[in-house]
């Protein structure tokens, strides 16, 4: 599930008023303000309220706990596995502890991780990998956030293990005959994430200069690692 | 959570893909029933989703692999190289040991 929206939303929902002119404002004129985006309740989000207060109610949890929570699935964010990945280029020892266990490893470095298991993925010269999960959406969101609507899309799911070379070159990435693509399913109990082959031209870079040179879609492996554009 | 032991194939192991029809929260798509692959690797014992996803939880730990198929054998006019392949988790109970391909490659 995702909570990515304001969970501010505790207020009485009254909506007799006008929610388009009620500035206080006698005149027109136009305003740079952004528009409410919090008027109406989605169907999720009045789930997730009504949800929360009976788990509140019932003593389950506490709304101290629910925030927490949700403050931890905002720390997430694809620049904490590209910290992981710097780390991997840059320390043999940590890459294999990575390698044999991303969870532990991803822990090491004080992430908060919620995934039960999270396994990384290592490209190498040969062998390109790509991760999608046909069946539903699953993501390690602790290491990279929400995943993008495209990862989430039934033509991603569908295509890219069906033709994940084409999907792959709308990607811009074009991988020789000689290199293997290979596609992982995320379809049951794993979470995956890649670790791209570290660029040529990197070395004696910081840590933190490394990280920055690994985007979201680089973990998912539609992406390599390189300069962000701007 | 996962625990250890319980493999029954080893990695490289030839496995066919079952279809058990079964409905529900099922974890094996589709488009690999009936197919074979080999196993890539174990992951360890977990608790049956198919049964999770019900509230019926706390039960028997079953083995799960990730199995490794050439994308030719998922997709007979799969228009890229022989070399690509997909890799997914499957469930001991959707796999069954396949006889050696007719042709080594």
């Amino acid at each position: 599930m995702t909570h990515d929206h304001d969970h501010d939303h505790d207020h009485d929902h009254d909506h007799d008023h006008d929610h388009h002119h009620d500035h206080g404002h006698p005149h027109a004129h136009p305003h740079p303000t952004r528009e409410d985006d919090d008027l109406e309740l989605t169907y999720g989000e009045a789930k997730f309220i009504a949800l929360r207060a009976m788990l509140i109610e019932k003593g389950v949890v506490t709304a101290d706990e629910v925030r927490r929570r949700l403050e931890i699935n905002d720390r997430a964010g694809p620049h904490q596995g590209a910290r992981m990945v710097a780390r991997a280029w840059l320390d043999p020892d940590y890459k294999a502890r990575m390698l044999g266990d991303g969870k532990k490893a991803a822990i090491e470095l004080g992430i908060q991780v919620t995934e039960a298991e999270v396994m990384a993925i290592e490209n190498t010269p040969d062998v390109h990998n790509l991760v999608v999960c046909t069946l539903c959406s699953c993501y390690p969101r602790s290491l990279l956030g929400e995943p993008p609507a495209w990862y989430v899309s039934k033509a991603y799911r569908s295509r890219a293990v069906r033709e994940p070379r084409k999907v792959l070159r709308e990607f811009g990435l074009e991988f020789p005959a000689n290199v293997e693509v290979r596609v992982h399913d995320s379809n049951a109990d794993l979470r995956y994430m890649i670790l791209p082959l570290r660029p040529a031209g990197t070395e004696g870079m910081t840590e933190e200069e490394l990280a920055a040179l690994v985007s979201r879609d680089c973990l998912v492996g539609a992406a390599l690692p390189g300069p962000m554009p701007g | 959570m996962r625990t250890e032991g319980g493999a029954v194939y080893a990695v490289g192991d030839r496995v066919r893909i079952k279809d058990l029809g079964k409905p529900g929260h099922v974890r094996t798509p589709l488009y690999v029933r009936e197919k074979t692959g080999v196993i890539d690797s174990y992951v360890g014992q977990f608790e049956n989703p198919e049964e999770r996803a019900y509230g019926r939880v706390g039960r028997e730990h079953i083995p799960l692999y990730r199995v490794r198929l050439k994308q030719r054998d998922l997709w007979p006019d799969y228009a890229g190289p022989e070399r690509d392949t997909l890799v997914l988790e499957i469930y001991d109970h959707w796999l069954e040991r396949a006889a050696p391909p007719e042709t080594q490659t």
